[in-house]
């Protein structure tokens, strides 16, 4: 049973996103972490980087694997979390605890397109 | 055990070469274009050489010292008389741009090696430019494309791919520019009918497929879905991994293939090298043939040379691809002979169902039924440990492991190739050691957890190597 | 009975029944009848040992060994002794990939001393377990700089060897990626029209080093305004120049890569050969290929692994940059002999000998009067020359005197090479016979 936090939205693809105005953290759920194994690399773009809903921004790789990190919302990076970008395995321990991007949203409607804890539960199985 | 990089045994002043004395003159390079870094290559002498590789050999496993049965990879002998022969001076002595006059030898091979693999394939001609099945691939798809554009259709955008499929598929397919179209198989591992049907229409260039399939199934409906594929107006492209299966008994082209590729280092022996060098030949039927890469081999009244077709994809190697493979594989067709070469595939289909019978009671068998020169077992019947652990464990006992992990349609895929060569002893003393790691499994597991055991370095840790990346030695000295 | 298949009658009965099947025909009946051995195979009757070494030795008698003068991507080299016997080692030359590292260390401890040996000769960060040759190694380095760019428009140079470029043309041909070849001038870039080119679609501008007429040419200024372009500069380099020459992370290059047949792999009529590609650490995971890194096992012990593996076709299927699933080992096992035999003096004095024969030969040519200079520019082991004796019939007589003589370019340019093993004698034989032809020949 992966962990799901009940406050973040989530995209279809397992990334999650947290919502603070009009500024987003985004990362990777816990079943993505567990499915990918140990994450040995990251890249999340840029910062000044424009994301759009549902399209690919960066990727994660383990040895065994390499996933597309999508963007649950459209907006610029703000930020990229360097920590992460430095060590990797921290998305193992704890993927809530370390975003990805920080963003500024451009189109809040964007969100009802999100899954909530339960729905996202649906498909985390 | 030996653990030392050739850097590590260097010592100043040492040299292991000698050259002719040089008489023509000092000529100074200017030295504004010269390398101002420093060159930090080892000085060591011809023994420590010598000493060093044969060292680093011994930590190896080849097929002359046992059996390899991995599955799609055809670990069959590789002959010796066929290395005598591909040693010899007229053949690595001569340069790929000698007037064709002067290298006739060279070009007979090419022709009599491309006219023997029609005849054993019922394609029209072959290319040696390939250097390995995914670069075959890749010429056999851009030769698809190519037929497309000829015909002015410009919507044929796509390839149909099994999900069974091997990974430089849909990888040579993206490479080429296509879209992958990804097809279900049935529960017996073939491709469904019904879901090729739904998938069909005027954006599909053609598919990929190789029979008998990734699980070592003969597709039963080839022809049918050749049928489908044509009237679709669509090609059907070969892998030709698992030729070893029909070698002899059955020919692609027959099947409603129109572009093909070979591994001579798998269905024709010539060794795997370690990972190359190999060759990928690719063959086409006839209305392909102008568009095969440049150049071709022709010949004319008794003599052969290059032709450039301007119908051509183009070039696609630097030369003429690798020559000494081909005349490996010419010396084993030679050897084999009509008499012998039927029997290739017939005994590896027996050996392959033997595998299959044998350890059905121990390893699951997802698909039941005939198999031909391979085997998919989807991990332990009592499941106790996983495909990765029994892998590891068979490292214990001396033998390379089948292949793992692929094809990805089961979780703990086995996959086992006992190629003609194997007799019916070796394979019984490896049925008899899978079925003794399967006990092992269960009264011992911590064994097959940490194995292996007995190999010169055990399990690597391959997220350290991957986290923290260390690619040359200098990496070593920050 | 045949020497390669072991079972006899009492295996084949035996295994048949475990099967639970009376004959071998029984194992066939999943191919459909219409196509089981549908076609009387047209071939001729196996041959022993002895026949094959007939039938063969008949046909090799037809191939020539000629002393070459000739380049134009495939090289004269010396190949040691022991190369040779090192490679036909079984646990070299039969193995398999290093898929199972446990039982592959050889291998992959050979690949890491070719990685490093690489890097040393180019002078960048990374380098690959190697490609299949130089001509589709530059391909691949295109590819990578449209994926790292995400610009599809490549600029190559003029003064590359026009096969590599045939190749370039073929792969991106069906790539929606277009290519736009910079004029020459002189035997070297044409400045102006590279500058006139350089747009903000361009991923990449691709040069040979040396150049395919043998020139050096300058790249200080040509490196600025490709990264000014925020483009990529792609070298093709002779590794074997490099022991010399300026290396390619001295000049600021983003990739390098290349024919390695001039470290030691005989001329082998084209192939097998070695394509080598190294990058800086920027580009790392856009590297195409295997890449073999260093580790430790459960006991500690040092270790090598095939890592970054998730770049690769096996994992990222449609999504892989590119689609090679092998390398060339063996090749690449023969060049790290060669590199580590004569090592740092040897390397050095190779590359000063074909500098040196080839400049001597430039002379000795010039001073016939047969032959006049093209350029000024400097060379390092092939030059061109306008050639006053007719090039084909000049070839054509060599050949009868057991000389391979250079390129005809057309319009009477003849580019010709002196390796390092080429011998004051052989040159000044030669030069003799060329002389001659010239009274015969006109």
């Amino acid at each position: 049973m992966s962990k799901i936090l009940e406050n973040l939205k989530y995209a279809k693809s397992h990334e999650w996103i947290k919502v603070e105005g009009n500024i987003a953290y985004v990362g990777i759920t816990d079943f993505a972490q567990h499915s990918l194994g140990s994450i040995v690399y990251v890249e999340a773009g840029n910062e000044g980087d424009q994301v759009e809903q549902f399209v690919a921004f960066g990727a994660v790789e383990s040895v065994k694997a390499a996933s597309d990190i999508l963007s649950p919302i459209s907006g610029t990076i703000l930020e990229v979390n360097q920590e992460v970008i430095d060590s990797p395995e921290l998305l193992n321990e704890n993927p809530y605890d370390h975003y990805l991007i920080k963003v500024e949203i451009t189109n809040e409607e964007e969100l009802m397109n999100l899954l909530d804890a339960v729905g996202y539960a649906e498909v985390a199985k | 055990m030996y653990d030392k990089l050739i850097y590590e045994i260097s010592k100043k002043d040492r040299i292991g070469y000698s050259l002719p004395n040089d008489d023509v003159g000092h000529f100074d390079i200017n030295e504004s274009l010269t390398r101002t870094i420093s060159f930090d290559m080892p000085e060591v002498t011809e023994l420590d050489v010598v000493r060093h590789f044969t060292r680093l050999s011994q930590k190896n496993y080849g097929v002359d010292q046992g059996f390899y049965p991995l599955g799609s990879c055809t670990m069959k002998y590789n002959p010796k008389i066929d290395e005598e022969i591909a040693s010899n001076p007229a053949f690595t002595k001569i340069h790929p741009l000698q007037n064709a006059t002067s290298v006739q030898g060279a070009l007979e091979i090419y022709y009599e090696t491309s006219r023997l693999l029609s005849e054993l394939t019922g394609m029209q001609e072959f290319t040696f430019n390939p250097f390995a099945g995914a670069h075959g691939e890749l010429a056999g798809l851009m030769i698809m494309k190519q037929y497309h554009m000829n015909r002015g259709d410009d919507k044929r955008t796509k390839v149909i791919v099994p999900n069974s499929a091997h990974g430089t598929n849909p990888a040579s397919s993206s490479v080429c520019g296509f879209d992958v179209v990804e097809v279900g198989s049935t529960a017996k591992g073939t491709v469904d009918l019904e879901a090729l049907k739904q998938v069909l229409n005027d954006e599909i260039a053609g598919i990929m497929l190789t029979n008998p399939n990734t699980m070592g199934i003969f597709e039963r409906d080839i022809c049918e879905i050749a049928k489908l594929m044509h009237d679709n107006g669509s090609l059907l492209y070969y892998d030709g991994a698992n030729l070893n299966a029909i070698l002899g008994m059955a020919r692609p082209a027959d099947m409603g293939f129109d572009i093909m590729h070979i591994n001579l280092h798998k269905t024709f022996s010539t060794p795997h090298g370690g990972g190359g060098p190999g060759s990928g030949p690719v063959g086409v039927v006839g209305k392909l043939v102008d568009l095969l890469p440049n150049p071709r081999v022709i010949k004319k009244g008794n003599k052969f040379d290059f032709f450039h077709s301007k119908a051509s994809i183009g070039a696609i190697s630097g030369f003429w691809g690798n020559f000494l493979v081909v005349v490996k594989a010419y010396c084993y067709i030679l050897s084999l002979g009509k008499e012998n070469i039927a029997n290739v595939a017939k005994l590896a289909v027996l050996n392959a169902n033997y595998v299959k019978e044998s350890l059905k009671d121990t390893y699951k068998l997802p698909i039941t039924g005939l198999c031909k020169h391979e085997v998919v077992f989807d991990g332990l019947i009592h499941g106790q440990a996983t495909t990765l652990e029994v892998a590891k464990r068979l490292l214990d006992y001396g033998y390379h492991p089948p292949t793992i992990y692929f094809p990805l349609l089961f979780h703990q895929s086995m996959m086992i190739e006992p190629t003609e060569n194997e007799s019916k002893e070796t394979i019984d003393d490896f049925i008899e050691t899978m079925k003794i790691i399967a006990q092992e499994a269960l009264k011992s597991p911590e064994l097959l957890h940490n194995a292996p055991h007995n190999t010169l370095v055990r399990r690597l840790d391959e997220v350290k190597a991957a986290r923290t990346p260390i690619l040359k030695y200098k990496d070593l000295l920050k | 009975m045949y020497k390669y298949f072991p079972h006899n009658e009492p295996d084949i009965k035996e295994m048949l029944q475990v099967i639970g099947v009376e004959t071998m025909a029984d194992l066939f009946t999943d191919i459909p009848q219409g196509i089981l051995n549908r076609k009387n195979l047209k071939l001729d009757k196996g041959l022993s040992e002895i026949e094959l070494r007939q039938k063969i030795g008949t046909i090799a008698h037809a191939n020539k060994q000629l002393i070459s003068f000739l380049g134009a991507g495939a090289y004269d080299v010396y190949t040691p002794s022991i190369v040779g016997a090192l490679l036909s080692r079984q646990e070299f030359l039969t193995s398999y990939t290093p898929y199972q590292p446990e039982i592959s260390q050889g291998t992959l401890q050979y690949i890491f001393e070719f990685q490093s040996m690489i890097c040393e000769l180019t002078n960048m960060d990374v380098a690959n377990a190697s490609l299949y040759d130089g001509a589709t190694a530059t391909a691949e380095a295109v590819f990578m700089a449209t994926s790292q760019t995400r610009r599809n428009k490549i600029l190559v140079a003029k003064t590359i060897n026009p096969r590599i470029l045939d190749v370039i043309r073929t792969y991106t041909k069906y790539r929606n990626m277009e290519v736009i070849v910079v004029e020459e001038n002189d035997c070297t870039i044409d400045i102006d029209d590279l500058q006139a080119k350089l747009k903000d679609d361009v991923a990449a501008f691709v040069v040979q080093y040396p150049n395919y007429y043998g020139m050096i040419e300058e790249y200080q200024k040509i490196v600025e305004w490709v990264h000014n372009n925020k483009s990529l500069f792609i070298m093709n380099a002779d590794p074997s120049t490099l022991s010399v020459l300026k290396t390619p992370g001295e000049i600021g290059c983003d990739i390098v890569c290349g024919e390695a047949q001039t470290l030691g792999i005989p001329l082998n009529f084209g192939g097998p050969y070695l394509g080598y590609m190294a990058t800086t650490n920027q580009l790392l995971r856009k590297l195409p290929g295997r890449i073999v890194g260093m580790t430790t096992d459960a006991d500690g012990k040092r270790g090598y692994v095939l890592t970054i593996q998730a770049r690769e076709q096996h994992i990222r299927r449609e999504k892989a940059t590119s689609n090679i699933c092998s390398n060339q080992s063996l090749m690449a096992l023969n060049t790290v002999i060669y590199g580590s035999l004569l090592g740092k003096k040897g390397l050095i004095d190779v590359a000063k000998r074909a500098y040196s024969n080839a400049h001597y030969l430039y002379q000795k040519l010039l001073a016939t009067k047969k032959f006049v200079a093209i350029t000024n520019k400097p060379f390092f082991k092939e030059f061109v020359v306008q050639s006053l004796i007719d090039i084909n019939k000049l070839n054509q007589y060599l050949e009868a005197k057991g000389f391979l003589g250079g390129l005809h370019l057309g319009d009477g340019k003849y580019l010709l090479c002196a390796s390092e093993v080429r011998t004051k004698e052989e040159i000044d034989k030669l030069v003799n016979l060329m002389e001659e032809a010239s009274c015969t020949i006109n």
